[in-house]
Order: C-alpha cells, then sequence, then structure tokens
C-alpha cells in the first residue's frame, strides 16, 4: 500500500438546488478553504491538487480543471483531473491518496464538485446519438431495471426502498450541510410520492445538487491536526456490455471490497467496521450494497436494511450524514462519502457522529454500477 | 330623454413649470447626480441620508456640511410591482417602485427598477443606476435602476457529422433487412447482440456471424413515467430483452400490452414497420410485444 496516508482536512459547501451566489470557481473555492483552515493550512502548504469531475457535458464547461487552477491555488503545482464517471468522487481521493502513498508529494488537495443547477443531468446522459441500438432514460431509467432484478431474486417486499429514503433523510436532519432536510419525512410521504421509473418512487431518489467537498491529504511527516488514516484504497471496473455480467451484484464491486478489506484487515465487513458511507442514490441500492459488499449474504441485504441495523442507532449505520439521497452534486458524491467517512474517525462528525467510531468505509459507483472506488479509514495509525 | 351629460377636459399646468431654489444641500446632490455621481449628506449623529434633507428628522438639527459619495450599486428593502405603467411613470413597461439602500447610506430611496418580471424582484436583490446620458440635475437623470448581472446563458452547440463504425453498420444493415445480427465469441462461445467485431470479456476478434430471431425473453424492465422523444406515450416500458440464442440482453421498448402486465419473464417478438418504411436504423423495430407464450424461467 506505500507510504502512509492521512485525511487531516475536510471541507464542504453546503449542498443547494441553486448556489446562484457562487460561480463554480467560487464554489470549489469554498469547500477548498473550509478544508485548508481544518488542516490549519494555507494555499502554500499544498504539492499539488487533484480535481474530480463527472462528465464536461453535465454544465457544459470543457476541461474545467484548466479553468479552476487559480480557484485552487494550483499554478505552478501539478494539477490533474479524475473522471470515472458516478464513482469520480472517490477516484479522486485514491488519485490524491496515491501520490502520498507513492512517496511524490506531502499534502495533496483533492477537491470535486458539481452545479447541477446550471445544467440537466438526464438530458447529459441521453444525448441519444444517432444509430444507436439502445433505449436508455437517464440514470433512474438505467437503474431501475436491476432494482426490480434484485426483488424479483432476493424476495425483498416492497416497502425496503421506503424504510432506506426515511432512513437517510432523517440522518439528514442531523447533517447541516444535508440538501433535503424533510423533518416531516415518513413512510407514507414517500409511498405518496410518484413512480418516477417504476420500481422508483420520487423520493426514492437522490435531488440535484450544487456544491463542492474537498480534503487535505497528507504524509506521515506532515500530519497536522486530528488525522484520519488510509487503512485501504481500491478501485475496480468492468465493462458494461458483457455476457454474463451480473447488473445486480457486479463482481468489480464485491473484488474492489476483497481488495481494500484485505488491506485493511477486515474479515467481516459488518462486526470491523463501525460505520460506512456508501453510495446509494436510488434507496434500493442499499440492500444491494450490503450484500455486494459483504456485510450481508446473497439476498440478505434487506433483511438488515429492514432490522434497523443499517439506522444511525443500528450496529452497522449506513450513510450517517444522509448520503447521496440527502445530497448529490453528482461529481463530489463519491467524494463526500469519504470524506464523511474520514470526519467519523476524526470524531468530527457533529450530531451524526457514530459513538465510538475507530474504521470507516467511503464507497462510490459509478456508470452502469461498473466503476468501484472504496478506501477504509481508521482513527489508529496502521 | 335625459340630457346629455356635460362633460370637458381641463389641463391645469403653471407656465413653463415652477422654478423651486434647491437650497444648498439638496442643490449639491443634485449637482452631484448631473456629474453621474450619487451623495449623501450626514447628520451630526454621523448617518447618512440618501436622498439628502437639509434638517436631520430624527433631532431636527440642521445637518452637517459634509457629503459623502454612495453607491452607486444598492440593495432593494422593498418594493411594488407596476403591471401597468401610467403616463408620469419613469418607463413605459412594467416596473417595481422600490426602496433602494445604496451602499454607504443609512436611509433608503424610492426609484423604479427594470427587472423586466415580478419574480426577478426580491428583498436584498443588488442594483445598479442606468444613467441618462444628457442630464440636467434631476432626479430623472437616474433612469432607473437595474439589477445587478449575476448570470449568463453561455450556449453551447457541437455539429457532428457521425458514422456508425463497421460492427454497427454491419448490425444495421441486417436491422434494414428486418434480421438481428449477432456474432460469437471463438473463445468464449458467448453470442452478443448487436454484431461487434471484439469480445468484451477475451478481448480478442470476433469472426463468427449470427443470425438471431426477433423473438425472445425480458429478463428485467422498467416503467418510465416521464416522457421520452423516443417513447410514443407515457407511461412506457423500457426492458431488457434476451434474444433466443442469444448471451446479452438489449433495451428496448415494450408495447401492445399496458405497461402494469408487462413481467419478467414474458416471452415477447419484435413489431417491424411495414418493409417499404424500413431503413438501416432501429427505428424499423416500433417496439417489441408478447407472443402469448408461457413464461420462460429466468
Amino acid at each position: 500500500m506505500g507510504n502512509r496516508c492521512a485525511v487531516i482536512g475536510v471541507g464542504q459547501t453546503h449542498y443547494t438546488t441553486k448556489r446562484r451566489d457562487v460561480s463554480i470557481a467560487g464554489l470549489v473555492r469554498e469547500a477548498a478553504v473550509r478544508a485548508l483552515e481544518d488542516a490549519g493550512l494555507t494555499w502554500k502548504d499544498i504539492d499539488a491538487v487533484v480535481i474530480g469531475k463527472a462528465p464536461d457535458l453535465f454544465e457544459g464547461v470543457m476541461m474545467p480543471e484548466a479553468y479552476l487552477a487559480d480557484a485552487l491555488g494550483a499554478a505552478g503545482k501539478p494539477m490533474m483531473r479524475v473522471h470515472t464517471a458516478g464513482s469520480v468522487g472517490g477516484s479522486t481521493a485514491l488519485v490524491g491518496a496515491s501520490l502520498i502513498q507513492g512517496g511524490v508529494h506531502d499534502r495533496v488537495l483533492v477537491v470535486a464538485f458539481e452545479k447541477q443547477s446550471e445544467s440537466n443531468a438526464t438530458w447529459a446522459l441521453s444525448t441519444h446519438l444517432p444509430f444507436s441500438a439502445s433505449l436508455v432514460v437517464g440514470a433512474g431509467g438505467y437503474f431501475a431495471p436491476h432494482i426490480r432484478e434484485y426483488m424479483r431474486r432476493s424476495g425483498a417486499p416492497d416497502h425496503i426502498g421506503t424504510l432506506v429514503a426515511v432512513k437517510d433523510r432523517l440522518n439528514a436532519l442531523k447533517n447541516p450541510y444535508a440538501h433535503l432536510r424533510i423533518p416531516q419525512i415518513s413512510r407514507e410521504m414517500v409511498e405518496s410520492t410518484p413512480m418516477l421509473w417504476e420500481p422508483i418512487r420520487y423520493l426514492e431518489t437522490c435531488p440535484s445538487s450544487d456544491g463542492a467537498c474537498a480534503m487535505v491529504l497528507s504524509s506521515e511527516k506532515a500530519v497536522t491536526g486530528t488525522p484520519a488514516w488510509v487503512l485501504g484504497t481500491a478501485m475496480r471496473s468492468e465493462p458494461i456490455f458483457r455476457a454474463g455480467r451480473d447488473t445486480v451484484n457486479p463482481q468489480g464491486g464485491k473484488d474492489c471490497a476483497a481488495d481494500v478489506y484485505r488491506q485493511a484487515g477486515i474479515a467481516d465487513p459488518r462486526r470491523d467496521i463501525d460505520v460506512a458511507e456508501v453510495y446509494v442514490p436510488f434507496s434500493w441500492y442499499e440492500p444491494m450494497w450490503l450484500e455486494n459488499l459483504g456485510f450481508a449474504a446473497e439476498g440478505e441485504g434487506w433483511k438488515l436494511t429492514e432490522s434497523g441495523a443499517t439506522a444511525l442507532d443500528g450496529d452497522i449505520p449506513w450513510n450517517a450524514s444522509g448520503g447521496v439521497l440527502s445530497s448529490n452534486p453528482i461529481g463530489a458524491s463519491g467524494l463526500i462519502r469519504f470524506a464523511e467517512a474520514a470526519l467519523q474517525v476524526r470524531g468530527m462528525a457533529g450530531e451524526h457522529q457514530v459513538d465510538g467510531a475507530r474504521r470507516a468505509l467511503g464507497h462510490a459507483y459509478g456508470g452502469g454500477a461498473q466503476f468501484f472506488a472504496m478506501w477504509m479509514v481508521g482513527s489508529d495509525k496502521p | 330623454m335625459p340630457s346629455e351629460e356635460l362633460i370637458a377636459d381641463h389641463v391645469l399646468e403653471f407656465p413653463g413649470g415652477y422654478t423651486r431654489t434647491t437650497g444648498p444641500v439638496i442643490g449639491r446632490f443634485l449637482t452631484e447626480l448631473r456629474d453621474g455621481r450619487i451623495v449623501g449628506v450626514r447628520t451630526a449623529g454621523g448617518r447618512t441620508l440618501v436622498p439628502p434633507l437639509e434638517y436631520d428628522p430624527d433631532t431636527g438639527e440642521a445637518v452637517t456640511g459634509e457629503f459623502a459619495e454612495v453607491g452607486p450599486a444598492g440593495t432593494v428593502e422593498s418594493w411594488a410591482w407596476v403591471s401597468e405603467p401610467r403616463k408620469g411613470h419613469p418607463l413605459e413597461r412594467p416596473f417595481a417602485w422600490a426602496l433602494i439602500r445604496l451602499d454607504g447610506a443609512d436611509t433608503a430611496l424610492v426609484h423604479a427598477v427594470d427587472a423586466g418580471d415580478a419574480r426577478a424582484m426580491r428583498p436584498g436583490l443588488r442594483v445598479r443606476p442606468r444613467w441618462r446620458a444628457e442630464r440636467t440635475g434631476h432626479i430623472t437623470d437616474i433612469e432607473s435602476f437595474v439589477p445587478e448581472v449575476t448570470r449568463i446563458v453561455s450556449p453551447v452547440r457541437a455539429e457532428y457529422r457521425v458514422k456508425p463504425g463497421k460492427s454497427l453498420a454491419r448490425f444495421l444493415e441486417g436491422v434494414e433487412r428486418g434480421i438481428f445480427l449477432g456474432c460469437r465469441c471463438g473463445s468464449c462461445g458467448k453470442v452478443y447482440v448487436p454484431y461487434r467485431l471484439s469480445c468484451p470479456e477475451c478481448g480478442v476478434a470476433i469472426t463468427e456471424e449470427v443470425e438471431l430471431p426477433d423473438t425472445g425473453t425480458i429478463t428485467t424492465f422498467a416503467i418510465n413515467n416521464l416522457p421520452d422523444p423516443r417513447a410514443p406515450q407515457v407511461p412506457f416500458v423500457s426492458a431488457y430483452i434476451l434474444l433466443d440464442g442469444s448471451d446479452i440482453p438489449m433495451i428496448a421498448l415494450v408495447g401492445d400490452i399496458p405497461a402494469h402486465e408487462v413481467r419478467q419473464g414474458m416471452r415477447v417478438r419484435a413489431v417491424w414497420v411495414p418493409e417499404e418504411e424500413r431503413t438501416a436504423s432501429m427505428s424499423n423495430i416500433r417496439w417489441f410485444a408478447p407472443t402469448g407464450e408461457p413464461d420462460a424461467e429466468l
């Protein structure tokens, strides 16, 4: 795994429908400044900058990293951009970490963002090239059939998706940065909202958010403040069209989890991990990923959700921050998972802190559930 | 018969307009306006009054002789929307009368805001004066205030000439003839449709072409309630259809059946447009419709 790496600063913007008061540069800057403040550092302490961003077509700014260099104090420093679809936020953190682990740099600023109010992701994901032989309607249209197949295979009752939709929004009420804050959230409310892409209801989907998230990553000798130690990092991908590909329980996700658990010494994820921030943009992906990530046996994930085990007061809280279901600046959503995992083991998650969290999983996925990025962070030096 | 009502038009207008002596305080304000600047006057208590008054309304004392430039930008505190402007109004299109506190001022100035639409108005809206080119030393030297620029429209358009590529072109040739062309990987034996030139699993070139029937099984599907230009109506079903003899499903519309009667495992057949309407395009397939056979085991 290379040299030791730690998260020493986390910065987030408030996630919201429209940040009309700032440009894209202003948005990423806000998160970066907060991460630097958290680390007690200034721009000159940063060796390199890694930017993560979903497809350029989302905002129509081509190669935004070039324009954002100034806003991130990157003039004269190595700067690069990462793009792995929805998992990009996670991959961004991992690329940044690799620069520390490989001994190239001592302090790397990683930042990811999306300003969804300046575009329309469903449009950008459904541009319909001529001659195309496929019919996909946005992310929801893509994932709905795989959720239906999960429900058929596992025999999960219909209300499981509703439970996750409520649980994550209740957690969001404890997170001052969360976008969707619905104090009266209830199963009845979720069930009363229309089906968009059946079996996915409106309140079982993530919102469209503006926002940015940043972290300062550090080598062991450059640590300031309270570190979250990186215990393991892994990325996997697989082709979207491959005969026999399991779209419900993708092999890439299983392999990625096995790799990161091996590095971090996790034998039983449910027992050995204290809190997980997992990319759940549609509520049914919680039971699906519970199985994919080894927290439950195949076909059993929904039982864990139903039992309350993944609630904030359960034995393995998932998405204490409210998750992607409550805040979704797409390019940043993965990085937020990784950052929230770090905040938990640093004991700095505020009202949604899981007591005594020492080991946390950060997870992101993207494309047609074909790109995976994960890390384990811990309060103890590995 | 009632007699006709007596009506006459009458104008009351002092010939040439009244003259007003401004006094030193108002005079300074108007002189600065003529030069394209806005000033306020300081009170003994340190407040800056804009527009200036000669006497401090709080204390009754004379204001100081000290003037301070304010603005030109300011913030809307409150407003009333005028949807039908009248003859004496500063603008001929709908506008807002607004209380505007200019930067550096302690009081608000009443003026017109040319915001285009009432929905653009809100407390806190930042505005700037639009000056007349010819100024005379009058409050109307500012034609109106206009919102600051906070957003621009950035048109992005790229034009392409798209070729389908060798494998997709071959597949579409088949579709033009009413046939689904697939291929079999010589290494793993999997059958892919649409036709492709390499195996995504093995990475080897594929050479064996396979003609597939237009029947298959729905493995899973979504009922879409959001409209799409490629679907005839809402709701519509987009389904993964595993053509008989293929190892990979393709995504297509399902029709000729109410959306909520579609099932996983349902047997379907492609519904083709009439032969004379066919082109090298997927629009040859209207959708897939149930065959009526018993469902397949998944």
